[in-house]
C-alpha cells in the first residue's frame, strides 16, 4: 500500500486521521476484467479517483502479418482480431477488397453473409450477457448464456466446419453453400430462442440486485460519446440513432426490415436492454434471410481470376474438394490444375487503391482501411476496432464511482481484447 | 555356483530385510496411488484465458461440455489457490513476464496445459510480438493443438494430464 | 453521392480525389487543423466524428508516411478521407486531440507502429507494444519476425530457421 510509513504519526497537525490514496493494479490476469485488460486505479477507500486503462497485452501483430500473406490468407488473420464476432471481421475485409476489385458478390452469397452476421451478433451478445453476469456475481446467467450459444456453435459448425474463426466469408462470396440441414438447425434455433430471451428477461430485468448494480452506473452522455468516438450499443444507449446498417448500408442491409433499439438513459441498464432487443431484431432479420434462401443460386462470383478455385462439399472425412473436381484437375485438364495451383498459392491480384469499409459489429463501427499497390498481397490493412475506441471512455465512466461499479461499467462496454490489441 | 553381485543393487539378504523392503514398497505405492487419485480428481484451474481459446475453455466449463464431471468446475481467480494453469490463447511479448509471474505464484504441485497452437508453438502468428510457444517460459505438461481446439479436445488433454498425475511417483 | 460531395469540396480545396465512391482530400501539414475545423464546424458538411486515424509507409516515396483521417458525419450520413504527407526523416505532425478527443489512442497507436511524433498530444507513449520496445515494427524496413526482433535479449529467428527443439 503506498503512503503511510510505519513510523509516521497517525494524525496530521489538525487532528484528522491521515488518509492517502492507494494505487492498485487490476489485471491483466483478473477474473473480472474482460480478458487481458489492465486498469491502473487510484483509490480513496472504495472510490475510484483516477483510472488508466493499459492495453496491449494481447498484441498479435495481425496488421503486419497481413502484409506478408496473400489476400485470401488475410481473411484467416483478420478473423481472429475480434474473436467473438469473426464473421464481421471477415465481412468488412471482404467488402473492402471487393470494392477495390470492383466486383460484387452474388445475391445468394449476400443473403448468407447477412444471415451469419446476424447469428454472430446474437452469439456475441450471449457471451456478453454470460460474462457480464458472471462478473457481477450472477453465475447461473453464465450457464444459460453458454447453453444458447452451444446451439449456435452447432449451426456454425455444420455449415462452415468450425465453431469459431471460420474463414467462411471469402472474397467474392462465401466458400460453401448452406444446405437443408443447416437451414433446419437455424429454424429450430429461431423457434427456441424467443422463449430463452424471455427467460433472461424474467431472470434479470426486474431483479432488484441486477437493477441496483446497473441502473445509473457507467453513465456516458451523448456529447462525451461522440467526441470520444464511441459507437454501437453504448452510443445508442445515449440516445443517438446511429447504426451503420441503416445510415450507410452495405451488403444488402437496406432491403431488410428491422428496427434499431435506442434508449436515452445512457447507463449500463440501458445497454443491457438494448442488447437484448438487438438479439430479437437479429432474429427478425434471420427469418427474412431464410425466406430468401429458398431460391437457389451461386454463392461465389464467376470470374475465374477472383473466385476461389475449389468446389467444396462434405465428404466422408469432413469438408474438402468434391471428387468430381479433384478428378477434373488431376486427370482431365492440365490448365485447370495450373489455374488451381496459381489461385491457391498466389491468389487474386487487386488493382492499386485504398478503401475504407465499415460494418456494424456487435460492439460498434468496425472499419477496415485497406491499401493495395497492385500486388498479390495487401499493402496495408488497418482494422478500426470498436472496442479499441470504446475503451477510451473508461476513465470518464469509472472515475468517481466505486470499484464494483467500475466492473459493471466495463462489462457494459463489452470490450474484446483481441480487437483492442490486434 | 557363485552368484554375481551387481553394482549398486540392494539385495535383501535376510528374510526380515526382504519383508521390510516389500512392505515399504507396498505402502508407498499405495500412498502414491491415493495421492495421485486425489490430486487428479480435484484439480483447480487458474483462469488464464487470453484470446479465442479462452472462449472455448469457458464453453468447456459451461453446461454442455461440463468440466465439473472431473472436479474442475472451480476456476480460481487467484493462482495461489490453483494447481493447474491452462494457458488458453496467444501470449504476446508484453504478457510473457506476467505469465511467468503467475506461474511462480502457484504452489507446488502444479501443472500447465498449453491450449491451442498459439500457446503451444506460436500458431499462425510467426511474427515479432507473439511468443513462439509458452514452453520457452514455463514447463508444459500437455499440449492441446487446434485453432481453437474444440472443448472435447481440451477435455482429452485434461484427461491425459489426469492420467499423468495419477501415475506420478511422488513418494517412492 | 460521392461526386456531389467532391464538387462541394473542390470549391474550397484544391487536391480532391474521387475513387471507388469515396472522396479524399490531400492537405499539407500546416493546413491540417484549419481544414479539420472547417469540416467539423460547417453546418452542411458537419463531419463531427473521427472514425479512424492511421498511417501507411511508402518507403520509396517522398513524403514517406501518409496519415489518413477518416471522418464521418452522423447527421448527413457521409464520409470523407483526409490525407497528409509526413516526411520520413524526423516525422512530426500536429495532433488533433484538441478537435477530436477520440484521436488520443489512435495517435498513440500510430506513434507506436511508425514512430511519427504528434506534437501537442497529451500523453504520447507506446500503447500496444511493451514500453521499452525498440523500433517501430510496422515500417516496411522492419522484419516481420526476423533478425531485427529483439526484446530483453530474446531472439526470434526467421521462419525458415526455426526448429522444434
Amino acid at each position: 500500500m503506498q503512503g503511510t510509513p510505519t513510523d509516521a504519526p497517525l494524525r496530521d497537525p489538525s487532528g484528522e486521521i491521515r488518509q492517502e490514496t492507494m494505487i492498485i493494479n487490476m489485471g491483466p490476469q483478473h477474473p473480472s476484467t474482460h480478458g487481458v485488460l489492465r486498469l491502473l486505479l487510484e483509490l480513496d477507500g472504495e472510490t475510484v479517483i483516477t483510472c488508466k486503462p493499459i492495453v496491449g497485452y494481447l498484441h498479435t501483430g495481425i496488421e503486419k502479418n497481413t502484409e506478408y500473406r496473400t489476400w485470401m490468407q488475410g481473411i484467416t488473420y483478420v478473423t481472429r482480431a475480434d474473436y467473438l464476432s469473426p464473421f464481421f471481421n471477415e465481412l468488412g475485409y471482404c467488402l473492402a477488397v471487393e470494392r477495390l476489385l470492383g466486383i460484387e458478390a452474388p445475391s445468394r452469397a449476400q443473403v448468407i453473409r447477412v444471415l451469419f452476421c446476424e447469428l454472430n451478433r446474437i452469439s456475441s451478445h450471449l457471451v456478453w450477457l454470460a460474462t457480464g453476469g458472471l462478473e457481477l456475481g450472477a453465475v447461473s446467467v453464465m450457464l444459460y448464456g453458454f447453453r444458447e450459444r452451444e446451439v449456435l456453435m452447432d449451426v456454425f459448425e455444420s455449415v462452415t466446419g468450425l465453431r469459431m474463426n471460420h474463414a467462411y466469408i471469402r472474397i467474392g462470396g462465401v466458400i460453401m453453400d448452406i444446405d437443408e440441414d443447416g437451414v433446419d438447425k437455424i429454424r429450430t434455433f429461431l423457434r427456441m430462442m424467443p422463449g430463452r430471451i424471455d427467460e433472461f428477461e424474467s431472470l434479470l430485468s426486474e431483479n432488484p440486485i441486477w437493477v441496483e448494480r446497473n441502473r445509473g452506473v457507467g453513465i456516458l452522455s451523448e456529447a462525451d460519446a461522440l467526441s470520444l468516438g464511441v459507437t454501437g450499443p453504448m452510443l445508442r444507449a445515449a440516445g443517438v440513432p446511429a447504426d451503420l446498417r441503416k445510415d450507410m448500408p452495405y451488403g444488402g442491409y437496406e432491403t431488410y426490415d428491422f428496427d434499431v433499439p435506442i434508449r436515452s438513459e445512457a447507463d449500463a441498464y440501458a445497454r443491457y436492454i438494448i442488447r437484448l432487443d438487438e438479439m430479437r431484431q437479429s432474429m427478425r432479420i434471420v427469418e427474412q434471410c431464410l425466406e430468401r434462401l429458398e431460391r437457389p443460386g451461386p454463392v461465389m462470383v464467376e470470374d475465374p481470376k477472383v473466385r476461389w478455385p475449389s468446389q467444396l462439399e462434405v465428404g466422408p472425412d469432413g469438408i474438402g474438394n468434391s471428387e468430381a473436381y479433384v478428378r477434373h484437375i488431376m486427370e482431365v485438364s492440365m490448365e485447370a490444375l495450373i489455374h488451381h495451383f496459381k489461385m491457391v498459392t498466389q491468389g487474386v491480384e487487386v488493382p492499386p487503391g485504398e478503401v475504407y469499409q465499415a460494418v456494424e459489429s456487435p460492439r460498434g463501427e468496425l472499419g477496415f482501411y485497406v491499401v493495395s499497390d497492385g500486388e498479390h498481397r495487401p499493402y496495408r490493412v488497418k482494422i478500426r476496432d470498436p472496442s479499441f475506441v470504446n475503451l477510451q471512455a473508461t476513465p470518464i465512466m469509472v472515475e468517481g464511482s466505486l470499484i464494483a461499479d467500475a466492473i459493471a461499467s466495463i462489462a457494459s462496454i463489452d470490450p474484446v481484447m483481441g480487437g483492442v490489441d490486434r | 555356483m557363485p552368484v554375481e553381485r551387481l553394482e549398486g543393487v540392494r539385495l535383501g539378504t535376510t528374510p526380515e530385510e526382504v519383508e521390510e523392503e516389500v512392505e515399504r514398497g507396498i505402502l508407498l505405492s499405495t500412498l502414491d496411488r491415493a495421492v495421485g487419485w486425489a490430486r487428479k480428481q480435484s484439480m483447480w484451474p487458474a483462469t488464464f484465458g487470453l484470446a479465442c481459446c479462452a472462449i472455448e475453455m469457458m464453453s468447456a466449463g459451461a453446461g454442455q461440455y461440463d468440466l465439473s464431471r472431473w472436479g474442475m468446475e472451480l476456476f480460481r481467480g487467484s493462482p495461489r489457490q490453483a494447481d493447474l494453469m491452462i494457458v488458453a490463447g496467444r501470449v504476446s511479448q508484453k504478457m510473457a513476464p506476467v505469465l511467468r509471474r503467475i506461474y511462480d505464484q502457484m504452489p507446488e504441485p502444479r501443472w500447465v496445459i498449453s491450449m491451442g497452437v498459439c500457446a503451444s508453438a506460436g500458431g499462425m502468428f510467426t511474427n515479432y510480438s507473439i511468443v513462439q510457444g509458452v514452453d520457452t517460459i514455463v514447463p508444459v505438461d500437455v499440449y492441446v493443438p487446434g485453432c481453437p481446439p474444440k472443448p472435447e479436445m481440451l477435455m482429452h488433454g485434461i484427461l491425459m494430464l489426469q492420467e499423468k498425475v495419477r501415475k506420478a511417483e511422488t513418494f517412492k | 453521392m460521392a461526386a456531389e460531395l467532391a464538387d462541394r469540396m473542390r470549391e474550397r480545396f484544391s487536391d480532391v480525389l474521387v475513387a471507388r465512391d469515396e472522396v479524399t482530400i490531400v492537405v499539407g501539414l500546416d493546413d491540417l487543423h484549419e481544414v479539420l475545423t472547417t469540416l467539423r464546424d460547417d453546418p452542411e458538411l458537419s463531419f463531427d466524428f473521427l472514425s479512424s486515424l492511421t498511417a501507411t509507409d511508402w518507403p520509396r516515396q517522398d513524403p514517406r508516411f501518409w496519415v489518413a483521417y477518416e471522418l464521418r458525419s452522423m447527421r448527413a450520413r457521409h464520409r470523407i478521407r483526409l490525407k497528409v504527407g509526413v516526411s520520413g526523416s524526423d516525422p512530426h505532425i500536429p495532433s488533433v486531440t484538441a478537435l477530436f478527443p477520440t484521436a488520443n489512442w489512435h495517435e498513440r497507436e500510430v506513434f507506436d507502429f511508425y514512430g511519427i511524433v504528434f506534437d501537442g498530444h497529451p500523453d504520447l507513449t507506446r500503447i500496444l507494444l511493451p514500453d521499452d520496445w525498440e523500433g517501430f515494427p510496422l515500417r516496411k524496413d522492419e522484419e516481420l519476425g526476423g533478425v531485427n526482433t529483439r526484446y530483453h535479449g530474446a531472439f526470434i529467428p526467421p521462419v525458415d530457421q526455426r526448429t522444434t527443439t
